[in-house]
């Protein structure tokens, strides 16, 4: 027996015995996905008994170095753990910013003491973060940003306003571009803080979005103090950090393209056949199935593209400008899935709630009204585009 | 499934590289054409290429072949469809002598696949009889006669016909056009009473023929695998096909899209490149982008061809599908990036759009892919 299979026997009686059955089924409803952090440090329950066995094992950062708490996987290892989970039907223990954006960030640029100190915590899932980039004028022009972070010595003084905070109503912590030299051009002034959401003057304020929820916030700092050690890197050399952090996130969303992003439990295949009528195993409407074997075709596209990066990717390398290929595709790709499965469904997939709509129906109006917000966090797909355009295919400015 | 070259496999897309563009750059397609070459091909080229062993990459030992794979194939077609390279490759050696591969019995092996690995016998694939790619769709009929058969219908877009020595004639002995059951493969060769062969001269400046069959007589032994079952030889051999074809495209929608890139960075309007406009780069961006998809399907068909997988048949379609709307889309947005002198004939750029184009009608259009993908796919 190969090492690898031996491994594989051995991921699959681990999850047979540590998985609880209620961590088997299904998630229905974002509410029940785990996110940790200190909300979560109280609970008894199912969700939390399954963090804290992955957690303990490393095998929700699988590939990470096991000094760190990781679980110092092969990538070929984590592979087949990944396969395994899926096998079983296992949920995912842990979701976190702190897994796709922060970590890898913080694993190239911390120092030893920092990642001794924080990537424990996001491996174990002890503290939610949340990511403090966008501004209301530092958009795609992110590195035009203005909050403000004076050197006071043992720490620094930190004033100014975030927007489109994904979850800073819910997060323990948040990773903070700030500005720390305001006389040097833009992306030379730039430094990446690390600081406690429960700090004296920071606010939140929810804002709803198109599709009915509210992730995300405006976010205020008004004089809030961060101790000098929760710098991460050299003062003004944050934009190095910040750049490569939004590849893993370009990465982390594209991949959501492939439909690993949750949502609907059926392919559109079948749900054309249902809406559309089966004629002789086939959808009746020849129209929609074009367009859903278009669909399938470019998911396999994709799906073999993600797969040669990986391939080509020898272990370890982290993602380079390639990453805003996927964003792009994978976010436009999910977006016309969504597009796709509405006109399928038809009138019924104008219900926003109450009698008439089924769940699947409901769920799918708010996740197609969710992806329009695919095409713009992380980077627009014009940004994507202007990446690509410069720095693979080097056209001039 | 291997979706990144070998170093053997590199080292042969460089050989093959290097071969084209020394012995067959763009303006030799432009020199068969201009000149009305009777063959269409350079026969000395095709020599050259036999020697290398491109003519028989796929083919086993026992019959002169090199007893490789289809992605070493798939290299061979890439490279050529970056120069434009008419060569006999897919009628020959894939279409025609596929058939013989997959379905022949050990005489029409040895005897076929002998003489096409060594270059000396042209071959090609009777299949299309309407507008359309629709193998099923067959009227052509193979009646009982005289201890044979009597073959009569008409065939179109027979690739290379005009030069074929031998064709592999696609015939119904039963059932209705339509009907996967009931087709028969027969060789038969060029000379054969009532055989009729009219040259067609295409847009990409390469050559196919229509064929009339009026009661051609061919010799039982000169049935290739079973009477009625032609389709189970044929598929494999479409898909196999299909796959090269698409790596031909991928590499003539590359060519064209680096070609178009260059000219994006040196040709100045309004004081600066035209490459800084953003109306261009991102237009740009997105070719890059789905040519790296075309990229990873056709390196995931051919690997999959290899490996004998279940599901060729689908990333077959996939892959042509998708190579089709790729190659469209870069062959006509690097025709207009080109400005005035992109409609020209003494342009290149050109030559590569109406090549994306003719084999884009070539063994199915998009449509035809998906369509028949849903149905693998059982929707
Ligand atoms: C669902 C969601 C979650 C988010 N979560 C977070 C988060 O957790 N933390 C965080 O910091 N931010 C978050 N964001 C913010 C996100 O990063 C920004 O919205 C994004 O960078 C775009 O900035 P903007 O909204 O200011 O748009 P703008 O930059 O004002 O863009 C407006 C339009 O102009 C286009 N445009 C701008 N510049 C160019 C150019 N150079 N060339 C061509 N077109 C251009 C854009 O593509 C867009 O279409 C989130 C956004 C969304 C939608
Ligand atoms: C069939 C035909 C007949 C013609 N007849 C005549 C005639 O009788 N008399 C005559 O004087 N001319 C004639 N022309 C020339 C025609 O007007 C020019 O070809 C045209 O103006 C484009 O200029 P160009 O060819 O130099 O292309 P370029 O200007 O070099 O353009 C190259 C590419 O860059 C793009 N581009 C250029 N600038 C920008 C920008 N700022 N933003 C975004 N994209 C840009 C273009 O759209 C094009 O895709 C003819 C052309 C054709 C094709």
């Amino acid at each position: 027996m190969s090492d690898l299979e031996a491994f594989r026997q051995e991921a699959r009686s681990w999850i047979e015995e540590n998985c609880p059955p209620a961590m088997r089924e299904r998630v229905e409803s974002p509410d029940e996905i785990e996110w940790g952090g200190r909300a979560a440090q109280g609970r008894t329950d199912d969700r939390k008994v399954w963090l804290d066995r992955m957690g303990e094992k490393g095998w929700t950062c699988p590939t990470w170095p096991k000094e760190y708490g990781g679980g110092g996987l092969s990538k070929a290892e984590a592979k087949v753990l990944q396969e395994e989970m899926r096998e079983a039907h296992a949920r995912p223990a842990l979701t976190s910013f702190g897994i796709s954006m922060l970590g890898p960030a913080l694993l190239e640029y911390a120092s030893e003491e920092q990642k001794k100190h924080f990537i424990p915590q996001i491996v174990k899932g002890e503290i939610f973060w949340c990511q403090g980039y966008s501004e209301p004028g530092a958009g795609s022009d992110l590195a035009s940003l203005q909050t403000r972070a004076e050197d006071k010595g043992d720490h620094y003084l930190v004033n100014g306003q975030k927007i489109w905070t994904s979850y800073a109503d819910k997060a323990d912590w948040i990773f903070c571009l700030v500005r720390t030299n305001p006389d040097v051009p833009k992306h030379d002034g730039i430094s990446f803080l690390l600081f406690d959401m429960a700090s004296p003057g920071v606010t939140v304020s929810p804002i709803q979005l198109i599709s009915g929820s509210s992730p995300f916030c405006q976010t205020f700092f008004q004089d809030v103090e961060v101790p000098r050690e929760q710098l991460v890197g050299e003062v003004n050399s944050g934009w190095t950090i910040a750049k490569r952090l939004l590849q893993h996130e370009r990465s982390m969303i594209g991949g959501m393209g492939l439909g690993l992003g949750g949502g609907l439990s059926r392919g559109a295949p079948e749900i054309a056949k249902d809406y559309c009528g089966e004629n002789d195993g086939r959808i009746a409407d020849p129209v929609a199935r074009d367009r859903v074997s278009q669909l399938q075709m470019d998911a396999r596209c994709y799906g073999a593209t993600t797969r040669r990066a990986a391939e080509e990717a020898k272990a370890g390398i982290p993602p380079g400008p390639a990453s805003s290929i996927f964003k792009l595709y994978g976010t436009e790709m999910n977006k016309r899935r969504h597009e796709l499965l509405i006109s399928i469904m038809g009138t019924q997939a104008t219900g926003w709630d109450g009698e008439g709509f089924n769940a699947e129906e409901l769920g799918e109006t708010r996740d197609w009204l969710r992806s329009f917000g695919n095409s713009i966090e992380g980077g627009t797909s014009e940004v994507q585009l202007n990446i690509i355009a410069k720095r693979v295919l080097g056209l001039p400015d | 499934m291997a979706l990144v070259l070998t170093e053997e496999q590199e080292l042969l897309k460089q050989t093959v590289r290097d071969f084209v563009q020394e012995k067959s750059p763009v303006t030799e397609l432009r020199r068969l054409r201009d000149s009305s070459d009777a063959t269409g091909f350079d026969g000395a080229l095709w020599k050259e290429m036999a020697e290398l062993g491109w003519a028989s990459v796929v083919y086993p030992e026992d019959f002169g072949g090199m007893d490789m794979g289809y992605m070493e194939l798939g290299l061979i077609f890439e490279e050529c469809g970056r120069s434009l390279v008419a060569h006999p490759l897919l009628a020959t050696v894939v279409l025609g002598g596929g058939c013989v591969l997959e379905g022949g019995n050990e005489t029409q092996k040895k005897d076929v696949l002998t003489a096409v690995a060594g270059g000396e016998r042209l071959l090609s694939l009777a299949l299309q009889e309407g507008a359309h790619h629709a193998p099923l769709a067959v009227a052509t009929r193979a009646e009982e006669a005289d201890g044979g058969y009597r073959i009569t219908g008409s065939k179109t877009f027979v690739l290379d016909g005009h030069v074929a020595e031998q064709l592999v004639v696609v015939a119904r002995t039963s059932g209705d056009p339509g009907d996967r059951d009931g087709l028969t493969l027969f060789l038969v060769d060029a000379g054969t009473p009532g055989l009729e062969v009219t040259r067609t001269r295409n847009m990409d400046g390469r050559n196919a023929a229509n064929v009339n069959l009026s009661g051609v007589q061919v010799e039982r032994s000169a049935v290739i695998g079973e009477i009625g079952a032609g389709a189970e030889v044929l598929e494999p051999v479409l898909d196999r096909a299909l796959a090269v074809i698409s790596a031909e495209m991928f590499g003539t929608a590359s060519e064209a899209f680096d070609r178009a890139l260059e000219y994006l960075k040196t040709r100045e309007q309004f004081g600066v490149v035209i490459g800084s406009f953003q109306g261009l780069k991102h237009r740009a961006a997105d070719m890059f982008v789905e040519l790296e998809l075309s990229r990873s399907i056709v390196f995931d068909t051919l690997s999959a061809v290899d490996a004998g997988a279940g599901d060729v048949p689908s990333l077959a379609s996939c892959a042509k599908a998708r190579l089709n709307d790729t190659a469209f889309q870069v062959g006509n947005e690097a025709v207009q990036m080109f400005g005035g002198i992109g409609v020209t004939d003494e342009e290149e750029i050109g030559l590569f759009m109406k090549r994306a184009r003719v084999l884009q009608s070539t063994l199915g259009n998009s449509s035809y892919h998906r369509d028949r993908f849903a149905a693998l796919q059982g929707f």
